[in-house]
Protein backbone atom coordinates (compact mmCIF):
# COMPACT_ATOMS: atom_id res chain seq x y z
CA UNK A 1 0.00 0.00 0.00
CA UNK A 2 0.98 3.06 -1.08
CA UNK A 3 1.30 5.98 1.76
CA UNK A 4 0.67 9.91 0.68
CA UNK A 5 3.65 12.36 2.45
CA UNK A 6 1.43 13.50 5.31
CA UNK A 7 0.63 10.01 6.24
CA UNK A 8 2.04 9.45 9.99
CA UNK A 9 0.56 13.64 10.59
CA UNK A 10 -2.82 11.99 9.73
CA UNK A 11 -2.30 8.89 12.05
CA UNK A 12 -1.29 11.48 14.68
CA UNK A 13 -4.18 13.30 14.49
CA UNK A 14 -6.56 10.55 15.37
CA UNK A 15 -7.59 9.73 11.51
CA UNK A 16 -9.23 6.36 11.04
CA UNK A 17 -7.17 5.15 7.84
CA UNK A 18 -8.60 3.05 4.94
CA UNK A 19 -7.25 1.65 1.67
CA UNK A 20 -8.40 3.61 -0.77
CA UNK A 21 -6.99 3.27 -4.48
CA UNK A 22 -3.72 1.39 -3.26
CA UNK A 23 -3.09 4.55 -0.53
CA UNK A 24 -3.59 4.70 2.87
CA UNK A 25 -6.02 7.35 3.03
CA UNK A 26 -7.87 9.36 6.23
CA UNK A 27 -11.63 8.50 5.35
CA UNK A 28 -12.44 10.46 8.91
CA UNK A 29 -10.81 12.57 11.81
CA UNK A 30 -13.67 12.76 13.99
CA UNK A 31 -17.80 12.95 12.64
CA UNK A 32 -18.44 12.67 9.30
CA UNK A 33 -21.02 14.84 9.85
CA UNK A 34 -19.03 17.90 11.32
CA UNK A 35 -16.42 17.95 9.13
CA UNK A 36 -19.21 17.80 6.14
CA UNK A 37 -20.72 21.04 7.81
CA UNK A 38 -17.44 22.45 8.50
CA UNK A 39 -17.00 22.61 4.41
CA UNK A 40 -20.06 24.55 3.74
CA UNK A 41 -19.88 26.87 6.85
CA UNK A 42 -16.10 27.48 6.81
CA UNK A 43 -12.90 25.66 5.81
CA UNK A 44 -11.72 21.93 5.80
CA UNK A 45 -8.87 20.99 4.32
CA UNK A 46 -8.36 17.33 2.80
CA UNK A 47 -5.07 15.76 1.81
CA UNK A 48 -5.75 14.13 -1.96
CA UNK A 49 -2.16 13.34 -2.47
CA UNK A 50 -3.21 10.02 -3.65
CA UNK A 51 -4.41 11.80 -7.30
CA UNK A 52 -2.30 11.88 -10.09
CA UNK A 53 -0.91 13.93 -11.85
CA UNK A 54 0.74 14.34 -15.77
CA UNK A 55 2.98 16.65 -17.42
CA UNK A 56 2.45 16.76 -21.17
CA UNK A 57 4.92 19.07 -23.33
CA UNK A 58 5.61 19.06 -26.77
CA UNK A 59 4.33 20.69 -29.87
CA UNK A 60 1.64 18.55 -30.42
CA UNK A 61 0.92 18.59 -26.46
CA UNK A 62 -2.92 19.54 -27.63
CA UNK A 63 -3.11 17.69 -30.18
CA UNK A 64 -2.69 14.67 -28.26
CA UNK A 65 -5.19 16.34 -25.71
CA UNK A 66 -8.32 16.48 -28.34
CA UNK A 67 -7.39 12.86 -29.44
CA UNK A 68 -7.98 10.90 -26.26
CA UNK A 69 -10.26 13.63 -24.27
CA UNK A 70 -13.49 14.48 -24.86
CA UNK A 71 -14.21 18.26 -24.16
CA UNK A 72 -12.28 20.83 -26.40
CA UNK A 73 -9.14 22.10 -25.13
CA UNK A 74 -7.92 24.44 -27.44
CA UNK A 75 -10.49 26.42 -25.45
CA UNK A 76 -7.64 26.79 -23.13
CA UNK A 77 -5.91 29.54 -22.39
CA UNK A 78 -2.85 29.79 -20.17
CA UNK A 79 -3.72 29.30 -16.41
CA UNK A 80 -7.40 27.76 -17.26
CA UNK A 81 -8.55 24.44 -16.06
CA UNK A 82 -10.89 22.47 -17.82
CA UNK A 83 -13.43 19.73 -16.91
CA UNK A 84 -13.23 16.41 -19.53
CA UNK A 85 -13.17 12.61 -19.69
CA UNK A 86 -11.28 10.07 -21.51
CA UNK A 87 -13.31 7.93 -23.63
CA UNK A 88 -12.54 4.54 -23.97
CA UNK A 89 -13.21 2.96 -27.25
CA UNK A 90 -16.05 0.61 -26.14
CA UNK A 91 -18.79 3.66 -25.77
CA UNK A 92 -17.75 4.02 -22.03
CA UNK A 93 -15.29 6.35 -20.10
CA UNK A 94 -11.54 5.48 -18.75
CA UNK A 95 -11.30 8.56 -16.39
CA UNK A 96 -12.71 12.08 -15.89
CA UNK A 97 -9.72 14.27 -15.23
CA UNK A 98 -9.04 18.11 -14.77
CA UNK A 99 -6.86 19.90 -17.83
CA UNK A 100 -4.12 22.59 -16.83
CA UNK A 101 -3.25 24.52 -19.69
CA UNK A 102 0.21 25.53 -18.34
CA UNK A 103 1.25 27.67 -21.42
CA UNK A 104 1.27 27.01 -25.14
CA UNK A 105 2.61 23.12 -25.72
CA UNK A 106 2.51 22.42 -21.84
CA UNK A 107 -0.43 20.70 -19.77
CA UNK A 108 -1.24 19.28 -16.57
CA UNK A 109 -3.83 16.39 -16.33
CA UNK A 110 -5.23 15.41 -12.89
CA UNK A 111 -6.74 12.12 -12.74
CA UNK A 112 -7.97 9.91 -10.47
CA UNK A 113 -5.68 7.77 -8.18
CA UNK A 114 -7.59 4.28 -8.77
CA UNK A 115 -6.95 5.03 -12.43
CA UNK A 116 -3.60 6.53 -12.64
CA UNK A 117 -1.52 3.51 -14.00
CA UNK A 118 -4.74 2.54 -16.47
CA UNK A 119 -4.65 6.43 -17.93
CA UNK A 120 -0.91 6.40 -18.29
CA UNK A 121 -1.46 3.27 -20.40
CA UNK A 122 -4.26 4.47 -22.25
CA UNK A 123 -2.89 8.00 -23.27
CA UNK A 124 0.69 6.54 -24.14
CA UNK A 125 -0.56 4.18 -26.26
CA UNK A 126 -2.23 6.69 -27.85
CA UNK A 127 0.88 9.41 -28.29
CA UNK A 128 1.81 9.00 -31.39
CA UNK A 129 2.32 13.03 -31.42
CA UNK A 130 5.71 12.47 -30.03
CA UNK A 131 4.50 14.51 -26.71
CA UNK A 132 6.98 14.58 -23.86
CA UNK A 133 4.65 12.68 -20.93
CA UNK A 134 6.14 12.57 -17.44
CA UNK A 135 4.18 10.73 -14.53
CA UNK A 136 4.79 13.33 -11.82
CA UNK A 137 2.11 11.38 -8.87
CA UNK A 138 4.44 9.92 -6.28
CA UNK A 139 6.17 13.54 -6.20
CA UNK A 140 3.51 15.49 -5.63
CA UNK A 141 1.04 16.78 -2.58
CA UNK A 142 -2.66 17.98 -3.18
CA UNK A 143 -4.30 19.99 -0.06
CA UNK A 144 -7.41 20.48 -0.95
CA UNK A 145 -8.86 23.64 1.28
CA UNK A 146 -12.38 23.89 0.53
CA UNK A 147 -15.35 26.49 1.87
CA UNK A 148 -16.36 30.12 2.15
CA UNK A 149 -13.59 31.16 4.35
CA UNK A 150 -10.73 29.07 2.17
CA UNK A 151 -10.35 32.42 0.36
CA UNK A 152 -9.63 34.36 3.39
CA UNK A 153 -7.45 31.19 5.13
CA UNK A 154 -5.18 30.97 2.46
CA UNK A 155 -5.19 35.41 1.64
CA UNK A 156 -3.37 35.22 4.89
CA UNK A 157 -0.46 33.75 3.88
CA UNK A 158 0.01 34.41 -0.06
CA UNK A 159 0.75 37.52 -2.01
CA UNK A 160 -1.09 36.49 -5.11
CA UNK A 161 -4.51 37.95 -5.14
CA UNK A 162 -6.67 35.04 -4.66
CA UNK A 163 -9.73 36.80 -5.82
CA UNK A 164 -8.21 37.60 -9.38
CA UNK A 165 -8.18 33.68 -9.88
CA UNK A 166 -10.98 32.52 -11.41
CA UNK A 167 -13.31 29.41 -10.99
CA UNK A 168 -11.34 26.88 -13.13
CA UNK A 169 -8.03 28.76 -13.63
CA UNK A 170 -4.68 28.65 -11.60
CA UNK A 171 -1.52 30.51 -10.82
CA UNK A 172 1.75 29.82 -9.39
CA UNK A 173 3.36 31.28 -6.29
CA UNK A 174 4.33 31.82 -3.03
CA UNK A 175 2.72 30.93 0.03
CA UNK A 176 3.92 30.24 3.35
CA UNK A 177 7.23 29.32 3.58
CA UNK A 178 7.20 28.14 -0.42
CA UNK A 179 8.10 29.68 -2.99
CA UNK A 180 5.84 27.42 -5.46
CA UNK A 181 2.67 26.30 -4.87
CA UNK A 182 0.19 25.55 -7.99
CA UNK A 183 -2.71 27.59 -6.85
CA UNK A 184 -6.07 26.09 -8.75
CA UNK A 185 -9.48 27.46 -7.79
CA UNK A 186 -11.08 24.05 -8.11
CA UNK A 187 -12.63 21.52 -6.00
CA UNK A 188 -15.22 18.37 -5.42
CA UNK A 189 -17.31 20.02 -3.04
CA UNK A 190 -19.29 22.72 -4.61
CA UNK A 191 -18.52 25.03 -1.71
CA UNK A 192 -15.29 27.08 -2.77
CA UNK A 193 -11.84 26.90 -2.17
CA UNK A 194 -8.40 25.90 -3.53
CA UNK A 195 -6.68 22.93 -4.69
CA UNK A 196 -3.34 23.15 -3.91
CA UNK A 197 -0.52 21.21 -5.63
CA UNK A 198 3.01 21.27 -3.69
CA UNK A 199 6.42 19.07 -3.84
CA UNK A 200 5.87 16.28 -1.08
CA UNK A 201 8.60 17.38 0.58
CA UNK A 202 7.09 20.76 1.18
CA UNK A 203 3.89 19.17 1.85
CA UNK A 204 3.96 19.68 5.93
CA UNK A 205 5.17 23.10 5.88
CA UNK A 206 2.20 24.35 3.69
CA UNK A 207 -0.44 22.43 5.51
CA UNK A 208 0.97 23.48 9.09
CA UNK A 209 0.99 27.26 7.57
CA UNK A 210 -2.47 26.90 5.73
CA UNK A 211 -4.23 25.35 9.67
CA UNK A 212 -2.04 28.39 11.57
CA UNK A 213 -3.69 31.22 8.96
CA UNK A 214 -6.88 28.98 9.38
CA UNK A 215 -7.48 28.66 13.13
CA UNK A 216 -9.50 31.52 13.49
CA UNK A 217 -11.76 30.05 10.93
CA UNK A 218 -12.01 27.08 12.91
CA UNK A 219 -9.93 24.83 10.09
CA UNK A 220 -10.48 21.52 10.60
CA UNK A 221 -8.84 18.53 8.78
CA UNK A 222 -11.45 16.57 6.81
CA UNK A 223 -11.53 13.20 5.39
CA UNK A 224 -12.44 11.25 2.20
CA UNK A 225 -15.62 10.63 3.62
CA UNK A 226 -17.01 14.10 4.27
CA UNK A 227 -15.61 14.59 0.51
CA UNK A 228 -17.77 12.02 -0.89
CA UNK A 229 -20.73 13.26 0.97
CA UNK A 230 -20.19 16.75 -0.34
CA UNK A 231 -19.91 16.22 -3.94
CA UNK A 232 -23.01 13.83 -3.54
CA UNK A 233 -25.06 16.83 -2.42
CA UNK A 234 -23.68 18.72 -5.82
CA UNK A 235 -24.33 16.00 -7.97
CA UNK A 236 -20.57 15.62 -9.20
CA UNK A 237 -19.75 12.12 -10.84
CA UNK A 238 -17.56 10.05 -8.73
CA UNK A 239 -15.52 7.50 -11.23
CA UNK A 240 -15.96 3.96 -10.34
CA UNK A 241 -19.85 4.57 -9.41
CA UNK A 242 -21.62 7.42 -11.96
CA UNK A 243 -19.77 6.94 -14.23
CA UNK A 244 -17.22 3.80 -15.48
CA UNK A 245 -15.72 2.00 -18.32
CA UNK A 246 -19.76 1.26 -19.78
CA UNK A 247 -20.77 4.23 -19.31
CA UNK A 248 -20.96 7.23 -22.01
CA UNK A 249 -21.03 10.82 -21.20
CA UNK A 250 -23.84 11.61 -22.92
CA UNK A 251 -25.79 9.02 -20.54
CA UNK A 252 -24.06 10.83 -17.18
CA UNK A 253 -25.03 13.99 -18.40
CA UNK A 254 -21.77 15.12 -19.71
CA UNK A 255 -22.61 16.24 -22.57
CA UNK A 256 -21.38 19.50 -21.67
CA UNK A 257 -17.92 18.15 -21.66
CA UNK A 258 -18.27 16.74 -24.85
CA UNK A 259 -17.79 18.31 -27.97
CA UNK A 260 -17.88 16.79 -31.31
CA UNK A 261 -16.12 20.20 -32.57
CA UNK A 262 -13.28 18.04 -32.78
CA UNK A 263 -12.46 14.29 -33.70
CA UNK A 264 -11.28 12.82 -30.97
CA UNK A 265 -11.42 8.69 -29.39
CA UNK A 266 -14.91 7.17 -30.17
CA UNK A 267 -16.68 10.64 -31.48
CA UNK A 268 -18.57 9.61 -33.56
CA UNK A 269 -20.47 6.82 -31.05
CA UNK A 270 -21.36 9.35 -28.48
CA UNK A 271 -22.40 11.93 -31.08
CA UNK A 272 -24.83 9.38 -32.34
CA UNK A 273 -25.76 8.92 -28.73
CA UNK A 274 -26.40 12.48 -28.89
CA UNK A 275 -28.47 12.48 -32.00
CA UNK A 276 -30.78 9.46 -32.06
CA UNK A 277 -30.92 9.82 -27.92
CA UNK A 278 -29.84 7.11 -24.86
CA UNK A 279 -31.94 4.76 -23.91
CA UNK A 280 -30.95 5.34 -19.74
CA UNK A 281 -29.71 8.50 -18.05
CA UNK A 282 -27.93 9.80 -14.86
CA UNK A 283 -30.24 11.39 -12.71
CA UNK A 284 -30.18 12.58 -9.43
CA UNK A 285 -33.43 11.32 -7.05
CA UNK A 286 -34.05 12.02 -3.32
CA UNK A 287 -36.34 9.67 -0.91
CA UNK A 288 -39.93 11.13 -0.12
CA UNK A 289 -40.30 7.66 2.19
CA UNK A 290 -37.57 7.53 5.17
CA UNK A 291 -34.34 5.53 3.72
CA UNK A 292 -31.30 5.83 2.84
CA UNK A 293 -30.37 4.79 -0.87
CA UNK A 294 -26.98 2.49 -1.49
CA UNK A 295 -24.98 2.12 -4.77
CA UNK A 296 -25.99 -0.84 -6.64
CA UNK A 297 -29.92 -1.10 -4.81
CA UNK A 298 -32.08 -1.44 -7.15
CA UNK A 299 -34.79 1.27 -8.76
CA UNK A 300 -38.23 0.06 -9.80
CA UNK A 301 -41.16 1.71 -11.38
CA UNK A 302 -44.45 1.95 -9.56
CA UNK A 303 -45.31 -1.97 -10.92
CA UNK A 304 -41.87 -2.85 -9.45
CA UNK A 305 -40.43 -3.66 -12.55
CA UNK A 306 -36.55 -2.65 -12.57
CA UNK A 307 -35.71 0.49 -14.72
CA UNK A 308 -32.85 1.00 -12.79
CA UNK A 309 -30.00 1.05 -10.65
CA UNK A 310 -28.31 3.73 -7.50
CA UNK A 311 -24.89 4.15 -8.38
CA UNK A 312 -23.90 6.76 -5.75
CA UNK A 313 -26.59 7.59 -2.26
CA UNK A 314 -25.97 8.53 0.86
CA UNK A 315 -27.84 10.77 4.06
CA UNK A 316 -27.39 14.16 3.37
CA UNK A 317 -25.61 16.00 6.28
CA UNK A 318 -27.06 19.37 4.75
CA UNK A 319 -30.67 18.36 4.31
CA UNK A 320 -31.55 15.47 6.72
CA UNK A 321 -32.84 13.12 4.06
CA UNK A 322 -31.47 10.32 1.79
CA UNK A 323 -30.38 11.63 -1.94
CA UNK A 324 -28.70 9.96 -4.82
CA UNK A 325 -28.00 9.32 -7.93
CA UNK A 326 -28.46 6.64 -10.71
CA UNK A 327 -29.14 4.91 -14.31
CA UNK A 328 -32.65 5.00 -14.70
CA UNK A 329 -34.33 4.51 -18.49
CA UNK A 330 -35.06 7.52 -20.22
CA UNK A 331 -38.63 7.38 -20.17
CA UNK A 332 -38.17 7.71 -16.37
CA UNK A 333 -35.85 10.23 -16.09
CA UNK A 334 -37.74 13.47 -16.62
CA UNK A 335 -37.91 15.52 -13.27
CA UNK A 336 -40.39 14.70 -11.07
CA UNK A 337 -40.53 11.35 -12.06
CA UNK A 338 -41.78 9.09 -9.01
CA UNK A 339 -39.50 6.18 -8.70
CA UNK A 340 -38.74 3.49 -6.49
CA UNK A 341 -35.82 2.35 -4.19
CA UNK A 342 -35.31 -0.78 -3.53
CA UNK A 343 -34.14 -1.28 0.15
CA UNK A 344 -34.31 -4.10 2.13
CA UNK A 345 -37.00 -5.99 -0.02
CA UNK A 346 -39.10 -2.81 0.67
CA UNK A 347 -40.10 -0.19 -1.97
CA UNK A 348 -38.91 3.52 -1.02
CA UNK A 349 -41.05 6.47 -2.90
CA UNK A 350 -38.33 8.46 -4.50
CA UNK A 351 -38.72 11.71 -6.80
CA UNK A 352 -36.03 12.73 -9.73
CA UNK A 353 -34.94 16.17 -9.18
CA UNK A 354 -32.41 17.98 -10.03
CA UNK A 355 -28.71 18.62 -9.73
CA UNK A 356 -27.44 19.76 -7.78
CA UNK A 357 -29.47 19.07 -5.04
CA UNK A 358 -28.05 21.70 -2.83
CA UNK B 1 -15.32 4.07 26.61
CA UNK B 2 -17.76 2.85 28.79
CA UNK B 3 -19.15 -0.41 29.61
CA UNK B 4 -21.66 -1.11 32.65
CA UNK B 5 -20.65 -4.25 34.88
CA UNK B 6 -24.87 -4.90 34.97
CA UNK B 7 -24.83 -5.45 31.22
CA UNK B 8 -24.39 -8.68 28.80
CA UNK B 9 -22.71 -8.71 25.85
CA UNK B 10 -23.02 -9.99 22.62
CA UNK B 11 -19.91 -10.60 19.80
CA UNK B 12 -21.79 -8.91 17.66
CA UNK B 13 -21.30 -5.85 20.05
CA UNK B 14 -24.97 -5.48 21.68
CA UNK B 15 -25.55 -4.76 24.66
CA UNK B 16 -28.67 -6.83 26.51
CA UNK B 17 -30.17 -5.67 29.94
CA UNK B 18 -32.20 -8.73 31.62
CA UNK B 19 -35.23 -7.99 33.28
CA UNK B 20 -36.45 -11.37 34.65
CA UNK B 21 -37.90 -13.10 31.04
CA UNK B 22 -37.56 -9.71 29.37
CA UNK B 23 -34.49 -8.03 27.97
CA UNK B 24 -33.53 -4.46 26.66
CA UNK B 25 -31.05 -4.21 24.06
CA UNK B 26 -28.84 -1.16 22.45
CA UNK B 27 -25.57 -0.85 20.55
CA UNK B 28 -22.69 -0.81 22.47
CA UNK B 29 -19.96 2.42 23.01
CA UNK B 30 -17.47 0.47 20.92
CA UNK B 31 -20.08 -0.30 18.39
CA UNK B 32 -21.65 3.04 18.13
CA UNK B 33 -17.91 4.86 17.80
CA UNK B 34 -17.11 2.48 14.81
CA UNK B 35 -20.41 3.16 13.11
CA UNK B 36 -20.31 7.03 13.55
CA UNK B 37 -23.02 9.17 13.02
CA UNK B 38 -26.14 7.05 13.28
CA UNK B 39 -28.53 9.16 11.36
CA UNK B 40 -31.57 6.46 10.56
CA UNK B 41 -32.77 3.00 12.98
CA UNK B 42 -35.02 1.09 10.66
CA UNK B 43 -36.46 -1.68 12.66
CA UNK B 44 -39.72 -3.05 11.39
CA UNK B 45 -40.18 -6.05 13.98
CA UNK B 46 -42.18 -5.15 16.08
CA UNK B 47 -44.38 -8.11 17.16
CA UNK B 48 -42.82 -10.50 15.77
CA UNK B 49 -40.57 -14.02 16.68
CA UNK B 50 -37.27 -13.79 15.79
CA UNK B 51 -34.39 -16.61 16.71
CA UNK B 52 -31.56 -15.81 18.51
CA UNK B 53 -28.56 -14.52 15.86
CA UNK B 54 -31.09 -13.55 13.27
CA UNK B 55 -31.75 -9.92 12.12
CA UNK B 56 -33.87 -7.60 13.98
CA UNK B 57 -32.99 -3.79 12.17
CA UNK B 58 -30.69 -1.89 10.78
CA UNK B 59 -28.74 0.89 11.84
CA UNK B 60 -27.41 3.20 9.25
CA UNK B 61 -24.54 5.63 9.26
CA UNK B 62 -23.97 8.54 6.78
CA UNK B 63 -21.97 5.96 4.95
CA UNK B 64 -22.23 2.72 6.21
CA UNK B 65 -25.70 0.43 6.86
CA UNK B 66 -25.34 -2.48 9.84
CA UNK B 67 -27.44 -4.87 10.71
CA UNK B 68 -28.80 -5.88 14.24
CA UNK B 69 -29.15 -9.47 15.27
CA UNK B 70 -30.91 -11.39 17.98
CA UNK B 71 -29.19 -11.55 20.89
CA UNK B 72 -31.60 -14.01 22.14
CA UNK B 73 -34.58 -15.76 20.76
CA UNK B 74 -37.85 -13.85 22.00
CA UNK B 75 -41.05 -11.93 20.69
CA UNK B 76 -40.12 -7.88 19.50
CA UNK B 77 -42.63 -6.51 22.40
CA UNK B 78 -41.21 -2.98 21.72
CA UNK B 79 -38.86 -0.40 19.48
CA UNK B 80 -37.84 2.65 20.68
CA UNK B 81 -39.92 4.66 18.84
CA UNK B 82 -38.04 7.89 19.67
CA UNK B 83 -35.27 6.83 17.42
CA UNK B 84 -37.13 7.58 14.44
CA UNK B 85 -36.13 11.64 15.24
CA UNK B 86 -33.38 11.30 17.59
CA UNK B 87 -31.27 7.98 15.87
CA UNK B 88 -28.28 10.25 17.44
CA UNK B 89 -29.07 8.77 20.83
CA UNK B 90 -27.11 5.20 19.84
CA UNK B 91 -24.28 8.06 19.75
CA UNK B 92 -24.61 10.06 22.44
CA UNK B 93 -26.48 7.68 25.00
CA UNK B 94 -26.41 4.61 24.03
CA UNK B 95 -26.72 2.02 27.20
CA UNK B 96 -29.59 4.77 27.95
CA UNK B 97 -31.90 6.81 25.53
CA UNK B 98 -30.13 4.55 22.71
CA UNK B 99 -32.13 1.24 23.68
CA UNK B 100 -33.42 -0.38 20.92
CA UNK B 101 -35.83 -3.19 21.42
CA UNK B 102 -37.21 -4.48 24.71
CA UNK B 103 -38.32 -8.25 23.97
CA UNK B 104 -39.40 -11.05 25.76
CA UNK B 105 -36.79 -14.11 26.17
CA UNK B 106 -38.18 -17.34 25.02
CA UNK B 107 -35.03 -19.67 25.79
CA UNK B 108 -33.65 -19.12 28.80
CA UNK B 109 -31.01 -21.30 28.24
CA UNK B 110 -29.18 -19.29 25.53
CA UNK B 111 -28.66 -16.10 28.63
CA UNK B 112 -25.11 -18.70 28.58
CA UNK B 113 -24.07 -17.90 25.13
CA UNK B 114 -23.42 -13.72 26.07
CA UNK B 115 -20.53 -12.03 27.42
CA UNK B 116 -20.28 -10.71 30.75
CA UNK B 117 -18.58 -6.86 30.81
CA UNK B 118 -14.76 -8.85 31.44
CA UNK B 119 -15.21 -11.25 28.05
CA UNK B 120 -16.43 -8.31 25.92
CA UNK B 121 -13.51 -6.24 27.30
CA UNK B 122 -11.36 -8.62 26.21
CA UNK B 123 -13.28 -9.29 22.82
CA UNK B 124 -12.85 -5.72 21.79
CA UNK B 125 -8.89 -5.32 23.10
CA UNK B 126 -9.81 -2.72 26.10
Amino acid sequence: MKLVALNDLHVSLGAKMIEFAGYNMPVLYTNLIKEHLAVRNSVGVFDVSHMGEFYLKGEHALDLIQYVTSNDASKLTDGKIQYSCLPNDKGGIVDDLLVYKVKDNEYMLVVNASNIEKDWNWISKHNTFGVEMTNYSDYLSLLAVQGPNAINTLQKITDVDLSSIEYYSFKIGAMGALSEVWISNTGYTGSGGFELYCQNEDARKLWDAVFEAGKEFNITPTGLGARDTLRLEKGFCLYGNDINDETSPIEAGLGWITKFTKNFINSEYHSNLKTNGVSKKLVGFELIDRGIPRHYYKIKDVSGNEIGEVTSGTQSPSMNKGIGMGYVKTEHSKIGSEIFIEIREKLLKAVVVKIPFL
Amino acid sequence: MNFPENLKYTKDHEWVRIEGDICYVGVTDFAQSELGDIVFVDITSQGKTIKQHDVFGTVEAVKTVSDLFMPLSGEVLEVNSALENTPDSLNNDPYGNGWMIKASISNPNEVADLLDVGAYKTLINV
